[in-house]
């Protein structure tokens, strides 16, 4: 996995809430056995009109949110489905941070395993973030070492994260591998309880 | 000693590891797997040259993608890719698999309990969100990724931060015509499509203690449409008694044992939990949804809602986009929406009791013309059993099509779907957008009411109809 240490890069701004893991990879695209070549599907229903062209209303092809690889969302983002190909898709559309007031609990720890940062933040931090970023090319810096999120105007938000998922994206570590670690505790918890 | 809820005592029993600064690390007893979400993890495995840790402890079903018309001649390429992937890495690492031609195929969440593989205080994942159903036996059960899915099978364990706790009580009892379904919509309706997330829930009171089994099984189905990962009822008698004799729990004196220990996992006396949220039942009718979440439900004898009776600009935007894409009128009566398609299916709605239910509602009627209306048991064994009743040749009479077992229409994955701008009647459990096919329109409801629509080609209230559903619960 490649880590996360600090991400400069230009935002996307995505102002729905409730914004579901059906719609982030419809599943029509799920049935693909790799990891990879996800994100061409990427909110393929908002993002494409039924002839297969852009859909110039849809918020990711507005020309600001092109190249973008910070969206921000709205509450809720995630929801549904545990379908680890939302995170893939967005990976490999090119996101590496996601920022929204709430993100659903199996979205949010899925996107960790696949080397994309969410971060919680206040939900009037949020929409003005959205707000300095809406219709124009906005970008910002997030340092996840000291957990801050800067623009170059002296826009300053600090966020929260759990220190193992910051350890985890800092050093790009495979979680098996870590846990693998404890094979003794585990095989000593086998025996205890019988299983 | 302090008063625990089942949630503590489940999680206690199977902390390996809790150390500060990191989420604890929890055993996992049993492990479902299935042809979608897990090709991606036995192919991690594989490039990494591990093993999986417990095979006996991992099960494996075909479901999501399996056609439930001819099961023999998939026309679907990637999707027969996808099925055979799951067999021969099922026999590459050692792993029971309910392939299509088993007799205990079907849907995950049906056949883990049918089988007995579901049991009280256990821990339970698979890559499915739904995975929350198995915690109607008072087992701790989430869907996970599949990178988790991956972790499990070469570790037997999940990293998972402690869980808040939240007690949902249903006060009182059922009304006739009333069903679990309408319960678990109403609770999602009034308190949120995300005031789950982050808790574990526990449903408790006289209206979920009075629950058959599968009827707590389509209320435990749903709690992740509230954010929760994971929703759970304390086990008792019913528990007990439903799993005694089948195929995958101890025999004899042996489950009796067992039921001793069981017992004692149940909610103490004066636990207390982070949070509480309550519904009385007498607020509880038939529920249908109108929106794009499941907490945009109301019931039947209500009305499709104003963006106007938002409390906050992000509800008002989402009561918006939601008439928008349902092509829905604030003000429409619920009884006035036509449908076009009835889908009765899904781990939410496709147990023996479920058809049983709709069928009291087919039974001497007709489908309306110009509604197409399926019926697709959860599992085989659901299936071979509701012809023994003679379910199918209730539902076929009245002009419903019997299919064989899968999730099907619920997301659209195999070749039933619901076509652009049409609407439909379904007992699933999402009604996202393009959820049921591109562009579809679904619409929440309980069996009893999916088959009055199919009849009526519209919404009714079941209770106004001359059955012998309405005298029970």
């Amino acid at each position: 996995m490649e880590p996360i240490v600090k991400h400069t890069g230009n935002t996307a701004v995505l102002p729905r809430v409730n914004v579901d893991t059906d719609q982030i990879i419809p599943k029509q695209f799920l049935k693909r056995v790799e990891r990879t070549g996800f994100g061409q599907f990427l909110f393929f229903d908002w993002r494409f009109l039924k002839d297969g062209s852009d859909n110039p209303d849809f918020e990711l092809n507005q020309p600001a949110a092109k190249d973008a690889t910070i969206l921000i969302a709205d509450h809720n983002f995630g929801c549904g489905s545990s379908r680890e190909h939302a995170p893939w898709a967005l990976q490999d559309y090119g996101f590496r941070v996601i920022i929204a007031p709430s993100f659903a609990d199996i979205f949010y720890n899925n996107c960790f395993k696949n080397g994309i940062l969410p971060i919680r933040l206040d939900e009037e931090k949020v929409y003005e973030l959205m707000e300095n970023g809406k219709d124009k090319v906005y970008e910002l810096t997030v340092d996840l070492e000291n957990q801050t999120i800067t623009d170059s105007n002296g826009f300053q938000a600090s966020f929260e994260i759990d220190d193992y998922w910051k350890e985890m994206l800092l050093n790009g570590w495979d979680e098996i591998s870590l846990t693998l670690q404890y094979e003794d505790k585990i095989a000593a918890y086998e025996e205890k309880q019988s299983v | 000693m302090k008063p625990k809820t089942i949630i503590e005592k489940i999680w206690e029993n199977h902390t390996v590891l809790s150390e500060p600064g990191k989420p604890d690390l929890l055993y996992i007893d049993l492990h479902m797997v299935h042809e979608v979400t897990s090709p991606q993890a036995f192919e991690g495995l594989r490039l990494a040259g591990r093993k999986v840790r417990r095979p006996d402890l991992t099960f494996a079903t075909m479901d999501h993608n399996v056609p439930t018309t001819n099961r023999q001649t998939i026309t679907d390429e990637i999707a027969k890719k996808q099925m055979e992937t799951l067999l021969k890495n099922c026999e590459e690492f050692g792993i029971e698999v309910a392939d299509i031609n088993s007799p205990n195929n079907g849907i995950v969440h049906v056949i883990g309990p049918e089988l007995g593989l579901t049991q009280p205080g256990k821990t339970i994942v698979c890559g499915d969100s739904h995975t929350s159903t198995h915690g109607a036996f008072g087992a701790l059960a989430f869907g996970i990724g599949t990178s988790e899915v991956e972790h499990t099978l070469a570790t037997q364990t999940i990293w998972q931060s402690r869980p808040k706790t939240m007690e949902v009580r249903v006060n009182g009892r059922l009304a006739p015509g009333v069903t679990a379904k309408d319960i678990i919509l109403a609770i999602i309706a009034k308190h949120g499509v995300d005031f789950g997330t982050g808790y574990v829930l526990e449903y408790t009171g006289e209206a979920i203690r009075g629950l058959t089994m599968e009827e707590r099984m389509t209320i435990c189905n749903m709690s992740i449409e509230a954010g929760a990962r994971a929703g759970l009822i304390s086990p008792d008698q019913v528990t007990f008694d439903y799993l005694r004799g089948r195929e995958k729990v101890p025999q004899g004196e042996a489950f009796e044992r067992k039921v001793e220990e069981w017992k004692a996992l149940a909610t103490d006396e004066g636990a207390t939990y982070d949070a509480v949220v309550e519904i009385d039942t007498s607020e509880i009718e038939p529920m249908v949804t109108w929106g794009t979440n499941p907490s945009q439900g109301v019931g039947v004898n209500g009305v499709v809602p104003s963006p106007e009776d938002a409390t906050s600009s992000a509800e008002r935007k989402a009561i918006e986009q939601s008439l928008e894409y349902m092509d829905l009128k604030p003000g429409t009566k619920m009884t006035d929406i036509e449908i076009q398609h009835v889908f009765i299916g899904s781990c939410t709605n496709s147990r023996l009791s479920d058809l049983r239910a709709a069928a009291k509602i087919a039974k001497g009627r007709k489908v309306k013309e110009g509604v197409r209306a399926l019926v697709v048991p959860g599992s085989q064994r659901v299936k071979k059993a509701a012809e023994e009743e003679g379910l199918d040749k209730i539902f076929i009479e009245a002009g419903f099509e019997w299919r064989e077992s899968g999730c099907s229409m619920c997301l659209s994955m195999n070749p039933d779907f619901v076509p652009e701008g049409e609407r439909c009647a379904s007992t699933s459990n999402r009604n996202f957008e393009g959820r049921q096919g591109k562009g579809a329109r679904t619409h929440l409801v309980s069996p009893e009411m999916a088959a009055a629509a199919a009849v009526a080609g519209k919404f009714v209230d079941i209770r106004t109809l001359e059955t012998e559903a309405t005298s029970q619960s």
